[in-house]
């Protein structure tokens, strides 16, 4: 027990800084969608709590994901956190190509998380259907099942690419003007 | 106007009420309509006029006594005394009968064309005719007169849907336990004749002094199995969950509400008033089955599924917590410690009128859900408080109450007689104090059980979505059910807040038993509304309520109104994670309560049996139906009806070899007595 | 003076439980090596969902909606009824040990009913255990609770909490065996270590989220919170009734500032202990959990068998 508890005590912090990425580790984030009603504004600064959907994907992202709860990451330290109901999310994290069996259940995630909600599809197989693109099994992307508000890129982004997407799609968010459907991605 | 209303006129007009009103539907028994008006009219004046007759006596500065004597039976005479606890028993039947003839006014047109209304109404009078005379009776042979008219007129009552045939055995098994317990009561009576040459109650009292220990305690123990096998504790309960069910529901809520007092009436006019004094052994044992009967009884509660049944159940686990608070308060007059006894006395008087309130709501509640959905099994209701909310409300406030949730009635009866098991543990001696402390856990941990059994009742009844389609079809009950359920639903709530006031009526009314005559200070005194026992506890009743009101509705005010004024709520599907959910899917009453009958699994010893059959039965690879069947084994019935009735069986198969049917034999017996008599006679 | 006093004592247990819940999960990160976000953290999550919408399914009915409101008015009802920085206050009305075992029980009562009330699998079986294990600790619940009123000779908390705050060498040992059996109890009743996992979003393995994974908005902000209180009402009953030194005895501004004061400090030291315990052993299997219930009931038998 002694041991259990100055392994604790002395381990040293080494949470990973956000402003310490290179320029090419970060992804960037691109805004697609309708554009964000203003009672979003600053709502989700203090706490975003985010419901992660897996519609059939390779489990790549999730991996990515589950990363961001752990001590290098550490994505609580910002107010956001993962809930375990759509009903209690802020945000709607949708990884996978949606396969034809999720996407009636990706289409009731959505429709039970209150608003106001934002969908991001992380990942590139969310966006369009990545590598699986154009197979029988898949709809190629969530927003051809539910609207989507924002994409991160990659196959899979890493941790930090992650979360330097959910920061700045709260940057966003917070500013005054908001960025509306098809226009240039935002490139930090 | 009082000595008027409390005379033994009043009284006469009072049993006329009813003997009208059952010769009348007997006659009326042709036209289902009129019988049954006829029947409940008199039902309803009668009680009402029961109500007003008792709170009148209550009042009254002396005992109400009448006494007629036959010249041809000298020890039987009919006569009546009602003091103030005659007076509060006679109350309590009159409030519940009053509510449950206007519900069954309502209640048994559906019965119209089967069964007949007229058979019906007259066995109901007498029933509660019968009641009413055995907790006034003064002379020992006239009470049992009572005593049986009431037990026969119950048992019509038990088998009246006569078409099942399990009603009928759930009769039979009814009126052998009840002569088993009658014989009982009978050989006390006939003991005390001995000793004391009479029948009448204010004469044995007063010649107490010459009756020998050993014969008082014969007389406790026939008394305890003869009265508690009416008042349905364990373990000679056997009767109670077959025959409430069986009955009529506002007969079953009679039955359960007040005729299992009527037991419980005469084990206190006989232990705190006829037989005094008394041994400490008496309140102790009387204390450890009323603690085995509420524990065992919320046990068996979790694991029924029909409605009735666990209601049935419930009756016994508040007859063990009545028995907690009498057993203390016999305790502590055995000791001589007369304030706590009228304390433990108050505190049983007051959950016996707070459990036929609920009980009896309850029972009348089910009564109409059962009478939409034709069927007694919780696991085919489910989704009805769509369709019926009013009853649905009801039954919740019946839940709350039984519960002991302030600030319904139940909570501040059964402080009472935590308080009384408190004192009892502060001051007795080593051995009755443990007993106290294991009797205070038993009824801790039967308040959790009972919340537990209770949110599975009301969820599986009432909750979630309907599970079978015969839920569509149920609707809310007719006017004078709902009437006479909301009555008793506001009834308790009332009871609850002014549970001070009543509580020092109460006192008053336990001060009229003659050993507590001079009690010089109530340990237990109310001011302002709250209930205080001496300066060890308080709590207020209507300050409870009355915060709890207010913080709720401030809450639910700022909330709603303050807080985020534009936000809009929406209508969806419960979430499923994507498959469609089906009623199959919901927590069903056997379910919820597996887990706690697997913790107390060497008490109620479950089974699960699995059968299985395959499509082929050879290579057995695919399986064609599965069937499950969860059981749990009834420890009394295994341990003591079974072999009791073995016995017996066996015995009487003994005997029956003299009967072997030869005439010599039979000429032999003959002259072998006639030797044996002659003998005697010339000795 | 006092009237500030009863304020201070309606309003600080809503005040201030976020904060708890803050400081037991910010001690949580801290052991897991992580920086873990800020301790003021749940009062966002509050305020945040007090302004979202709401999606009520359509198989509730009134008491999924009304049960929030009568939880959280429940929990600041015993809130205001438990010596929280003073104990000269008399409450002869509220603050009796039964009365508020069963004004909880109403909380736990409409809790369990909503989570059936929906017909989801996972508030029925939320529902079930939930009871089960309520039912065995209201028993440890009450001895707790006795065993200290028998050494105080009353069942008023504030009486309670005045008594035992003189030091008393005889009733020590009974004291310290009560705490053990009334902290398990708070742990099963707060839904903590070892009886559920507060952070699980594995449906099997919850008992309390499962019952509350319906409700958003405003009325999960409500639930929420609720929680929260009646973990400060526990955390107020275990410091104030069993190490109550320090609590203020008499109406005077340095006794109430210092009752105040050691109030903050107990309650902190108390989340640092739930936190270590949350953080070193695992959550025990459902059939377990009853074996933990009745220890905690026979350590409270014995301690009244010590002091009688």
């Amino acid at each position: 027990m002694l041991k259990f508890f100055s392994k604790i005590l002395f381990t040293p912090q080494n949470v990973i800084s956000i402003h310490s990425a290179s320029r090419t580790e970060k992804m960037g984030v691109l805004a697609v969608g309708e554009k964000i009603e203003q009672k979003v504004k600053r709502l989700f600064r203090g706490s975003l709590a985010i419901r992660q959907v897996d519609a059939g994907s390779d489990n790549a992202v999730e991996q990515e994901l589950v990363a961001l709860s752990n001590a290098f990451y550490d994505v609580e330290r910002f107010g956001i956190h993962f809930v375990a109901s759509p009903k209690h999310a802020d945000m709607l994290l949708v990884s996978g190509p949606v396969t034809r069996n999720m996407a009636e259940a990706l289409r009731r995630a959505y429709a039970a998380t209150p608003e106001p909600k934002i969908v991001v599809a992380v990942g590139n197989d969310a966006i369009d259907g990545g590598i699986y693109k154009g197979s029988y099994a898949i709809l190629d992307g969530v927003h051809t099942v539910i609207p989507v508000n924002y994409q991160i890129h990659g196959d899979p982004p890493t941790p930090l690419a992650i979360l330097q997407g959910l920061l700045d799609i709260l940057e966003i968010i917070d500013c005054e003007s908001v960025t509306t459907a098809n226009s240039p991605a935002v490139q930090e | 106007m009082l000595v008027l209303i409390a005379s033994p006129t009043g009284f006469i007009e009072l049993i006329l009420f009813f003997a009208v009103g059952a010769i009348g539907a007997l006659c009326l028994r042709k036209d289902d309509k009129l019988a049954n008006v006829r029947s409940s009219f008199f039902a309803i004046v009668g009680s009402l006029w029961g109500t007003i007759f008792s709170v009148g006596a209550l009042f009254a500065l002396n005992t109400i006594l009448f006494s007629i004597g036959t010249p041809v039976f000298p020890l039987l005479s009919v006569s009546i005394a009602i003091d103030k606890l005659s007076a509060f028993f006679i109350l309590v039947i009159s409030l519940v009968s009053l509510f449950c003839s206007i519900y069954g006014f309502g209640y048994v047109r559906h019965f119209y064309g089967k069964y007949s209304i007229g058979a019906l109404g007259f066995f109901y009078n007498i029933f509660i005719l019968g009641m009413l005379v055995v907790v006034s009776a003064s002379n020992a042979l006239f009470f049992l007169i009572a005593w049986e008219s009431m037990s026969v007129a119950s048992y019509f009552l038990v088998v009246y849907d006569r078409r099942d045939p399990n009603n009928i055995s759930a009769g039979s098994l009814y009126l052998v336990m009840t002569y088993i317990g009658t014989a009982c009561i009978v050989l006390a009576f006939l003991m005390l004749y001995k000793f004391t040459g009479s029948f009448d109650f204010t004469i044995i009292k007063t010649m107490m002094g010459t009756i020998p220990d050993w014969i008082k305690n014969v007389v406790f123990v026939l008394a305890v199995v003869g009265f508690g096998t009416k008042a349905g504790i364990i373990p000679f309960h056997g009767w109670l969950p077959s025959a409430h069910p069986a009955a009529p529901s506002h007969v079953s809520a009679l039955m359960s509400g007040v005729m299992i007092k009527t037991g419980i009436y005469m084990m206190i006019r006989l232990f705190l008033d006829i037989l005094s004094p008394i041994p400490e052994w008496w309140g102790l044992s009387l204390l450890i089955i009323g603690s085995i009967s509420s524990l065992l009884g919320v046990l068996y509660a979790l694991t029924e599924h029909d409605i009735k049944r666990l209601l049935a159940y419930h009756s016994i686990e508040n007859i063990g917590i009545i028995l907690l608070g009498l057993g203390a308060a016999l305790t502590f007059t055995s000791l001589g410690i007369h304030s706590l006894a009228l304390l433990g006395l108050v505190a049983a008087l007051f959950h016996t009128l707070n459990h036929a309130t609920f009980k009896s709501l309850l029972f009348l509640s089910s009564g109409s859900v059962i009478n939409q959905m034709h069927t007694r099994n919780m696991e085919e209701y489910g989704g009805l408080i769509k369709y019926m909310p009013q009853t649905a409300l009801f039954f919740l406030v019946g839940s709350m109450a039984i519960s002991a949730l302030p600030p319904f009635n139940g909570f501040f009866s059964e402080w009472l007689t935590f308080q009384t098991l408190f004192q009892g543990i502060a001051s007795l001696d080593f051995y009755a104090k443990w007993i106290f402390v294991g009797a205070a856990a038993v009824l801790a941990f039967t308040g959790g059980l009972a919340l537990a059994c209770f949110v599975k009742v009301f969820s599986a009844t009432f909750l979630a979505r309907p599970r079978s389609s015969e839920v569509a079809h149920a609707k809310e009950a007719p006017f004078s059910m709902r009437f006479g359920m909301g009555a008793l639903a506001v009834l308790s709530l009332l009871l609850g807040i002014y549970s001070g006031h009543i509580s020092a009526v109460l006192g008053y009314v336990g001060r009229d038993v003659s050993i507590f005559h001079d009690v010089p200070a109530l340990f237990l005194s109310s001011e302002a509304g709250r209930l205080v026992v001496g300066n060890f506890s308080s709590v207020s009743a209507p300050v409870l309520f009355a915060l709890l009101l207010v913080v709720l509705v401030v809450t639910w005010g700022v909330v709603r109104f303050f807080v985020y004024k534009k936000q809009e709520i929406h209508t969806g599907i419960t979430w499923d994670c994507g498959t469609d959910l089906t009623p199959r899917m919901e927590i069903t009453a056997t379910g919820f309560s597996r887990s706690i009958i697997s913790i107390f699994k060497s008490v109620l010893k479950p089974s699960m049996q699995h059968a299985v059959e395959y499509h082929d039965a050879v290579s057995r690879y695919l399986p064609k139906t599965r069937t499950v069947t969860l059981g749990v084994s009834d420890m009394y019935r295994l341990y003591l009806y079974e072999p009791i009735n073995g016995f017996v069986v066996r015995l009487s198969r003994y005997v029956k070899r003299l009967q072997n049917g030869i005439i010599n034999a039979y000429m032999l017996y003959m002259f072998v007595v006639l030797l044996v008599v002659l003998f005697l006679a010339v000795r | 003076m006092s009237f500030i006093i009863w304020t201070i004592q309606l309003i600080l247990v809503p005040v201030l439980s976020p904060l708890v819940i803050g400081v037991i999960r910010k001690s949580k990160a801290r052991f897991q090596n992580r920086r873990g976000a800020s301790i003021l953290q749940p009062y966002n999550d509050v305020w945040k969902l007090m302004h979202k919408d709401e999606i009520i399914s359509a198989d509730a009915s009134w008491i999924f909606r009304y049960a929030p409101y009568i939880m959280f008015a429940v929990t600041l009802v015993v809130g205001a009824s438990i010596p929280l920085v003073a104990s000269f206050l008399k409450n002869e009305y509220t603050s009796d040990i039964l009365a508020i075992v069963y004004m909880l029980a109403i909380g736990t009562f409409f809790l369990a009913l909503a989570g059936i009330d929906t017909g989801s699998s996972f508030g029925g079986f939320g529902s079930s255990r939930e009871m089960t294990i309520s039912a065995l600790a209201e028993g440890g619940f009450i001895f707790s609770l006795l065993t200290l009123a028998l050494i105080s000779g009353s069942t008023n908390l504030f009486s309670i909490s005045a008594f035992i705050a003189a030091p008393n060498l005889l009733s020590a040992l009974p004291i310290m065996l009560a705490f053990l059996g009334f902290f398990i109890v708070l742990l099963a009743e707060t839904s903590r270590f070892p009886f559920d996992n507060p952070a699980t979003h594995l449906e099997l393995t919850m008992i309390h989220e499962a019952m509350i994974l319906e409700y958003s908005g405003k009325r999960l902000a409500l639930m929420e919170w609720a929680s929260a209180n009646k973990l400060l009402i526990f955390i107020s009953l275990a410091i104030n009734l069993f190490f109550p030194w320090g609590i203020a005895q008499n109406l005077s501004l340095g006794a109430v500032t210092f009752g105040i004061v050691v109030f903050a400090v107990k309650v902190s030291l108390f989340c640092l202990v739930i936190a270590t315990i949350e953080s070193t052993i695992a959550k025990l299997r459902f059939f377990r959990l009853p074996d933990l219930l009745i220890v905690s009931f026979i350590l409270n038998v014995v301690a009244i068998g010590l002091i009688i």
